[in-house]
């Protein structure tokens, strides 16, 4: 109904004209007042803008188009101040969003589980591996590596192991095939342990030298809970002038904190191994128990984590040959060597090795 | 090796009360003579140590070597062993030895003992015999005869091999030898072995008596019936022994001993000790000790020369220590001292140092860092201080570190599992994946046969973890591994980096927001595409080959495998797991329900590209106009073919075609074929791509978009590809 509209619109009334627009005025803020759904929004604007129906559109066909000359500014006047207005009751209820029932009806059970992105999980040994590996670098040790087929010179002759030691044995070390004719020195073999990379960077570089080793090594070992023909170790090289044997109790009483924990107490105490003298295995505190004795540390309080030594003058002689910085009278140095099976398994609570081989899912997700 | 507390005190008289058995255990522990169980034996009969000693220290393993080590700890003296034995009696002649492998035996003494008696050891028998009876006890160590039960003592007690003959089973004299080729021995575990020319004996004038060092013979051992006896105790080479020893399958006490190094003085006292014994319960001693010997063994072993120990080398070496006073000259003397070393200071004042006569037991004591390591180990390496090591060099990370870490980080990223699995497969598994078969490694003494060869490709290994986790009902795998394969030969073997990627079941993991579905041929070329991304490298595209050539790998399904090429080099394969293969395996999709995606990438060709740097581009503020062509593509006509005719187009002038990408790919076969109108005939497809047009400096005119549009037309024409009509 238009009954708002002049009937007359050429009256010159200017009186009446004004009150015309402004009834229609209120009759658009009251229509604006109510909108609450976007659809109403839009029914009001085609209401009230729409191209061909639109009131203003009918508004302006109906008055202004046929309005004489002298009267089209009066009315072009108060026709665009309407239009600005019922424009801006437009944008301002397009953009006050929907009410609260319309809100009220989008709910959601916030309690269901949220749509997680399967994020992919470390290996515990890569991060055990280089969790050691960055602590050992905030010592100024660079990270060295080698191949794990090694030859027996520099898995075994250079470490200072005697010819016909057990070790050498194929009960403990997985050689390649056709080796036999070769020279002993020459023979192709699974590396038993990282500590070949000493001499290989030994070789390649003179003191002071600070390298850490992370690598995968074999031995010829039936699987069980605890033992795998494939394992993992993280072998250290340090080597300078007047390095002491209270530097490499220092440094990896340092290291032990820093992977367990700064309460973390270390003891040594005198160990063998071919290419150390003198040679140290060291204990932690038992992290299970801090140090009281439980199940885990077999009531010791002491759990047994790393062997290491001070590096042994044949060693240093057998890199002099390629590097004759390696004088043993001159340098010094310490080497130690920790499987990181072992102290991932404390960490992480793993009871069998195996399962880090095993590849299977369920292992591996808790990780993630 | 058991060690009992007792024995040990009683060996250590002026040990201090106060240090009770468990304190000992742990000061000889921390002191390298590891205790590694500590056993009461009830009041009075102390503590059963159950010790672990590290096979350098062979000296150590008896109760005298223990009790001397604590007399060094403790600076307390210890009482010598005692054998006294009765006076000789004049023999007519002296009983004969020579030794003609004067190599491999440095000592041998024996001594004639007449007219005893072969029995039970019992306490009422004399002095030793009444200990030997408590010890053995003590020890559950099974009690014989007195022959038997006094070597056995004497192996206890100060850790030689001794051994007892039956004398009238013995023709002639003594001949330590090596056997004669086809000469027989009965061992004393009743077992006959044929000699080999390598095997040490000791022999008669007719025949072997036993293996040097090793075991006994049959026919001379001691029995009921014995009367008169010889008691051999020796030194003889440890490597012979081992020989010996290995040739026969044997491991005895005696060559465990021997093969580490025994004491070239110990034998005249060992001797004394059982003889003693045996004589408890009758008998004579018939002539001296006959003790032959070799001096040129002696020399380098009981009387080896000096070694010079400086001061300054043991400072340069230990360090600091917790004690201010620390490791002074007088420290060292004490302790070298108690382990039986005699030393004479070559020169005083402040840098002192020693001439150091080593023991005939520490035949590991060969240089000056093994002396520093005794001081070391004696003075207690926990009280030395913990010390950092200055340091003024930089850190250097590995030249593939950021490489394999990125790769590593995108995998991560993407969803997938870090796997590791084991460096060897079959024979049979590597010949079906290795990029070069014919460079597979075997190992000599492989585990068993399906680990028989090192591993040529990653692919054997993940195969199996995913079969491993199928038949567990585990569905859903994403898994990789990043680890070393090998090829070559038995002479030369080359280790490469590779990268393995393997996927099956349904994407995303079941939720109740999202629906999911399989995984396919795509989320597995997204994931390594990803990964190709992360390197600058000139040129990356994937292709197949038709089945007939052979090139694809067999684990590959034949028209679901791709290769992947990087700078024009092949850098790996990604595709369905044969079905074929996955069936044998047990994993087939009847099975499952899901197809098996495996990718190997050869990543060390990605690791020897530099990583990729981002380079901003200027992002324009004119819009794109974006516009869809819907159309219709032969069978034979692949993406490759449109992508590189539009690359084209860009690169011939037309630069406003700035993107352009396939968004939907539709067959008749497709579950949703009603989209592929009844346009596309039997053999061909519907495809919608997506191009994007942007000027560098103005918006398009609508004219403009008509043109480019004409022009996409036109060059996607020249594959074969129609607009829909």
């Amino acid at each position: 109904m238009m009954n708002a509209e002049p009937d007359n619109p050429h009256d010159p009334d200017l009186h009446d004209l004004d009150q015309s627009f402004a009834q229609l005025e209120q009759e658009a803020r009251q229509a604006a007042a109510s909108l609450n759904s976007p659809e109403a929004v839009e029914n009001f604007r085609l209401e009230w803008l729409g191209r061909k129906q639109g009131r203003l559109k009918r508004l302006s066909d109906a008055w202004l188009k046929s309005a004489p000359v002298e009267s089209k500014k009066q009315l072009g006047q108060r026709f665009n101040a309407l239009k600005t207005v019922v424009e801006s009751l437009l944008e301002e209820a397009a953009s006050s969003g929907p009410s609260d029932a319309v809100l009220a009806s989008e709910a959601l059970d916030v309690t269901l589980p949220g749509t997680r992105r399967l994020l992919g999980a470390e290996h515990p040994i890569t991060r055990t591996m280089n969790e050691v590996v960055g602590i050992f670098a905030s010592l100024g040790y660079s990270v060295g590596v080698g191949p794990e087929v090694e030859t027996d010179y520099y898995n075994f002759e250079s470490m200072n192991f005697p010819p016909g030691h057990p070790a050498r044995d194929t009960q403990d070390t997985l050689v390649i095939a056709n080796q036999e004719r070769r020279s002993l020195r020459e023979r192709l073999l699974l590396r038993t342990h990282t500590s070949p990379v000493q001499m290989r960077t030994m070789e390649q570089q003179p003191p002071p030298l600070r390298i850490v080793i992370p690598g995968k090594v074999h031995r010829n070992d039936a699987a069980d809970a605890t033992h795998s023909p494939v394992f993992h170790q993280v072998e250290g090289l340090c080597v300078d002038t007047n390095i002491t044997f209270s530097d490499l109790k220092g440094t990896l009483d340092y290291a032990m904190k820093a992977l367990f924990g700064s309460s973390v107490k270390t003891r040594f105490f005198p160990s063998f191994f071919p290419f150390t003298e003198p040679s140290a295995d060291v204990q932690i505190s038992c992290i299970f128990c801090a140090g009281k004795g439980c199940r885990k540390c077999k009531q010791s309080g002491w759990i047994e984590l790393l062997g290491c030594g001070m590096v042994d003058p044949a060693v240093f002689a057998f890199a002099a040959e390629k590097q004759p910085a390696y004088d043993p009278k001159k340098i010094s140095g310490f080497a130690f060597g920790m499987g990181v099976e072992r102290i991932a398994m404390m960490k992480y609570g793993v009871s069998d090795i195996g399962q880090f081989y095993s590849g299977d899912m369920r292992f591996l997700e808790q990780f993630a | 090796m058991n060690i009992l507390s007792t024995w040990l005190r009683a060996l250590l008289p002026d040990l201090p009360a106060s240090v009770d058995d468990h304190q000992l255990a742990e000061d000889l522990t921390l002191r390298g003579i590891a205790v590694e169980g500590v056993i009461d034996l009830g009041l009075g009969n102390g503590h059963l140590f159950e010790m672990d000693i590290t096979t350098n220290r062979v000296d150590a393993m008896n109760h005298f070597g223990v009790a001397r080590e604590a007399a060094a700890i403790y600076e307390v003296p210890l009482k010598a062993l005692l054998a006294p034995l009765p006076e000789a009696h004049a023999a007519a002649t002296p009983f004969a030895v020579s030794i003609e492998a004067k190599d491999a035996c440095g000592r041998f003494t024996a001594r004639v003992l007449r007219g005893v008696s072969i029995g039970a050891t019992s306490a009422a028998s004399g002095p030793i015999s009444a200990q030997v009876a408590r010890y053995f006890s003590l020890l559950e160590q099974k009690q014989i005869s007195n022959a038997v039960d006094a070597t056995n003592f004497a192996w206890l007690a100060m850790g030689q091999p001794t051994h007892a003959f039956d004398l009238d089973k013995i023709e002639g004299g003594i001949v330590v030898r090596r056997a004669r080729k086809g000469e027989k021995l009965k061992t004393l575990d009743g077992i006959e072995r044929v000699l080999d020319p390598e095997d040490l004996i000791v022999a008669d004038q007719a025949k072997p008596l036993g293996l040097a060092g090793v075991m006994g013979g049959w026919d001379t051992m001691i029995t009921p019936s014995t009367t008169n006896v010889l008691v051999e105790a020796a030194w003889f080479d440890p490597v012979a022994v081992r020989r010996t020893a290995r040739r026969h399958g044997l491991h005895t006490d005696a060559s465990h001993r021997f093969e580490r190094g025994a004491d070239f003085n110990a034998a005249p006292l060992a001797s004394a000790l059982v003889s003693a014994m045996i004589l408890e319960t009758g008998g004579i001693i018939e002539g001296e000790l006959v003790d032959v010997t070799v001096p040129a063994v002696e020399q380098r072993t009981a009387t080896r020369s000096v070694l010079r120990l400086a001061f300054s080398e043991v400072h340069r070496l230990l360090g600091t220590t917790v004690n201010p006073e620390g490791i002074s000259a007088e420290t060292v003397e004490t302790v070298l001292r108690a382990l039986g070393c005699q030393l004479s200071a070559s020169d005083s004042g402040a840098a002192p140092s020693w001439q150091v006569a080593l023991p005939s037991w520490r035949l590991d004591l060969e240089r000056e860092i093994d002396l520093i390591e005794e001081v070391a180990r004696v003075y207690g390496y926990n009280r030395f201080a913990n010390t950092l090591p200055a340091f003024a060099g930089a850190v250097v990370e590995l030249p593939q570190a950021s490489a394999e870490s990125s790769v590593r980080g995108t995998l991560l990223a993407s969803g997938f599992h870090e796997a590791i699995s084991s460096t060897f497969t079959s024979a049979v598994d590597a010949a079906l994946c290795a990029p070069q078969p014919g460079l597979i490694v075997p190992l000599g003494n492989p585990l068993s046969e399906e680990a028989g060869v090192m591993r040529p490709s990653l692919v054997p290994g993940m195969i199996a973890m995913i079969a491993g986790n199928l038949h567990r009902d585990v569905g859903d795998v994403r898994l990789f591994e990043l680890g070393a394969v090998f090829s070559g030969s038995t002479e030369k073997v080359d280790q490469r980096p590779a990268l393995s990627i393997g996927a099956t079941g349904s994407l995303p993991q079941t939720g109740p927001h999202q629906r999911s579905r399989a995984f396919d041929f795509y989320d597995l070329k997204g994931v390594v595409e990803q990964i190709l991304t992360r390197f600058r490298a000139k040129s990356v595209y994937f292709d197949s080959f038709p089945a007939a050539t052979g090139l694809t790998p067999e684990w590959l399904h034949p028209y679901r495998a791709a290769r992947i090429v990087v700078e024009g080099v092949t850098t790996g394969w990604l595709g369905q797991l044969h079905p074929s293969l996955a069936e044998q395996r047990k994993i087939g999709e009847r099975k499952t329900g899901s197809a098996i995606f495996v990718a190997e990438l050869y990543v060390d060709r990605l690791f020897s590209l530099p990583l990729s740097l981002p380079a901003v581009r200027e992002i324009s503020r004119l819009h794109p106009v974006r516009r869809d062509f819907s159309l219709i593509v032969p069978e034979s006509v692949r993406w490759a073919d449109l992508d590189s005719a539009l690359a084209n187009l860009a690169l011939s002038g037309v630069s406003e075609l700035v993107d352009w990408r396939v968004r939907e790919v539709l067959r008749n076969a497709d579950s949703n074929a009603e989209k592929a109108s009844s346009e596309t005939a039997g053999e061909d497809y519907s495809m919608l791509v997506g191009v994007t047009f942007q000027a560098p400096d103005h918006t398009l005119r609508d004219e403009e978009i008509q043109v480019l549009w004409q022009r996409v037309v036109d060059a996607l024409a020249t594959t074969g590809a129609r607009l829909r009509g």
